[in-house]
């Protein structure tokens, strides 16, 4: 996984509150045995319709998606910020996020940002602004200058900014586990 | 000094922590059971191998295949819908193999959808930590058991080292208390639950459900409540293991037997939250109030009551209107409906099928209706059939299908065509969660098979005096 310390991109905003996992990335794309091309499948039902924001030349470039309340809600599938990312977000803000998909997004450097109703509105109502996401310092910087802070786990942090691996974590508590499993079985 | 009172999911916590949280990490916990299925896993099993890993523990492991099957054989043979779907299997069936792992094969007994299946086989036990790459492992929470689902990352961490990172999840009491009327079921319960505390209300949370309301229902009814935890946002379900666990349990292919059974239950015994330990929240429900519902909208907290209308919401919810074709004040009862699905691992076990029976016996489904009905197991398709569910349903003009989920996800080629109303026993109406533009209305399976016979949107009761 690659460090992420400081964003900065224009945003895309999906407005709608509760996106579950299922528009994400629909279950019919979810018979693949690879994490690799799914950006093109991302909110495939959605981009039917040409006049949706990730049809249009906005989304090119843009690496942060502002996205209404509850987002990524429902269905496990870690396909969801596989095609996130693959598309090329490397962050969702929103009010609230899911707690399985916020803990998936962590694992393929993609910051979940929860900002507050005050600054969400606000990022809401002006998509296409250049903000800045600060992973070192937990803040994000608006438009305008003026900086929020939003709260991000010290784990999770610390995988973001080093790109570390979790599961280089777990394998040095092998000790741990072990005696763990000797004492309880 | 005596230890302070626990919550069930504090001393689920307690003994499954192998390392304990400090502010630089989430505590390491320990996992006592992995179900793996054909979709969440394969990029985990090429992680293993990338990077030279066994699975640790082989005897903590099982795989089934649910999610991409066909539930349609022709000579014997499954009629998958496409090679993908076809190859996604192979991978597991392959990948099962090479890694050790006890696999339930399609047609074989065992097999069945992974929340329906732990159960059955007495995998799932209470006081058990139980994972697996789909969010409804939230469903054996009603054995007393921290059961949750993980993205394919996780999947592979607990493949590698039987243990995954947490940090402590809040708790939420969610009190039942009265019973449920007639014609009124778990389902119904679950929804008007989720109608309540809302599709976040859990976020953060494990949802513990007591009181009389929930002690009365069986192990079926309290899998078909903890199923649906998810659909409030929570991170599990939880019910506290009591005479109605055990005896479900008891005699099951993987429980403990003659000493180390009473041994077991002395212990399930104890997991029950401790007088005086405090919830982070409290939320009380009366299941006697509770009416059959039905949703109306694009996620599972838009439910009504069957009596009542779509709520005017002064456009709030105008884009899940849109896609459901409906409208601000519309009554529900009497839409005409064009598929019914009695599936999924919500409600696909025996009782569900026996109550979607009883209605379906000795009338007809109504023209113009699809009516698939598809068992949750082998085992609940042995079971039904060897009490002629089967037939009740055939001979009422409903299609009785093999084991897996079907409809509910629609990735197997048993969808929803675009634009027609399902009446659905699932846990999701999402747009397109049953294909895509399907319309999706999640009830019990008493209101489904009321939708079935009738070609509509129906209360089940006046059904019920008739018989």
């Amino acid at each position: 996984m690659e460090p992420i310390r400081v964003l900065e991109s224009k945003t895309v905003v999906i407005a709608a509150d509760n996106v579950d996992t299922d528009q994400i990335i629909p279950a019919r794309f979810l018979t693949t045995t690879t994490k690799l091309g799914l950006g093109e499948h991302l909110f495939a039902d959605w981009r039917s319709n040409p006049d949706f924001v990730l049809n249009g030349p906005e989304a090119e470039s843009a690496r942060i998606l502002v996205a209404g309340d509850n987002f990524g809600c429902g269905s496990s599938r870690e396909h969801a910020p596989w095609a996130l990312a693959d598309f090329g977000f490397r962050a969702v803000v929103s009010t609230s996020i899911a707690d399985i998909f916020k803990n998936n997004a962590v694992k393929n450097g993609l910051v979940p940002v929860e900002v507050d109703s005050g600054t969400h509105t606000r990022l809401l109502e002006a998509p296409g602004a250049e903000i800045v996401i600060d992973v070192e310092a937990c803040e994000l910087a608006l438009a305008d200058g003026s900086r929020v802070a939003f709260p991000l786990d010290g784990f999770a942090r610390r995988c973001l900014l080093d790109g570390m691996d979790q599961l280089d974590f777990l394998l040095r508590q092998d000790e741990a586990i072990a005696s763990y499993e000797s004492s309880s079985t | 000094m005596p230890q302070a009172p626990r919550t069930l999911f504090d001393k689920l916590w307690d003994r499954h922590v192998v390392c304990a949280a400090t502010p630089d990490h989430p505590a390491v916990v320990y996992i006592d059971l992995h179900l793996v299925h054909e979709v969440t896993s394969p990029q985990a099993f090429d992680e293993l191998r990338s990077r030279g890993l066994t699975l640790r523990r082989p005897d903590r492991t099982i795989a089934t295949m649910d999610h991409s099957i066909p539930t349609r054989f022709s000579d014997g043979e499954p009629l998958f819908a496409d090679a993908q779907s076809r190859a996604q299997v192979e991978a597991l069936r392959e990948n099962c193999k090479e890694f050790g792992i006890r696999l339930y094969e399609m047609g074989e007994p065992g097999q069945g959808i992974v929340h329906v299946i732990g159960p059955e086989l007495g995998l799932t036990q209470p006081g058990h930590t139980i994972v697996c790459g789909d969010s409804h492992t939230s469903t054996h929470g009603a054995f007393g058991a921290w059961a949750f689902g993980i993205g394919t990352t996780e999947v592979g961490h607990v493949m590698a080292t039987q243990s995954l990172l947490q940090r402590k999840p809040k708790t939420l009491e969610m009190r039942v208390d009265g019973r449920l009327g007639l014609g009124v079921s778990a389902k119904d319960l679950i929804l008007a639950i989720v109608r309540k505390i809302g599709v976040d209300g859990g976020r953060e949370h494990v949802i513990e459900y007591t009181g009389s309301g929930i002690a009365a229902l069986t192990m079926d009814e309290r899998m078909t409540v903890c199923n649906m935890s998810i659909e409030a946002g929570a991170r599990a379900g939880l019910i506290a293991p009591d005479e109605t666990t055990f005896s479900y349990l008891e005699g099951r292919e993987f429980t403990p037997k003659e000493r180390a059974w009473d041994r077991a239950v002395e212990q399930w015994g104890s997991l029950a939250t401790d007088e005086g330990a405090t919830y982070d929240k409290t939320v009380t429900i009366d299941a006697s109030e509770v009416e059959p519902m039905v949703t109306y909208g694009t996620n599972p907290g838009m439910a009504v009551g069957i009596g009542e209308a779509v709520p005017e919401r002064g456009g709030a919810e105008s884009q899940a209107l849109a896609y459901m074709n409906m409208k601000e004040g519309d009554p529900l009862a009497g839409k005409p409906v064009d598929v019914v699905f009695i599936g999924s691992c919500t409600n696909a076990r025996l009782d569900d099928l026996r109550q979607a029976a009883s209605i379906m016996k000795g009338r007809t489904v109504a023209d113009g209706v699809r009516v698939l009905v598809v068992p949750g197991s082998q085992e609940v398709k042995r079971l039904a059939t060897a009490e002629g569910l089967d037939r009740i349903f055939g001979e009422a003009g409903a299609e009785w299908r093999e084991p897996g989920c079907s409809m509910c996800i629609a990735m197997n080629g048993d969808g929803v065509p675009e634009g027609q109303l399902a009446v659905s026993t699932s846990n999701r109406n999402f747009e397109g969660r049953q294909g895509k533009g399907a319309r999706t209305v999640l009830a019990s399976p008493l209101t489904a098979a009321a939708a079935a016979v009738t070609g509509t949107i129906a209360d089940v009761r006046p059904l019920m005096d008739e018989s």
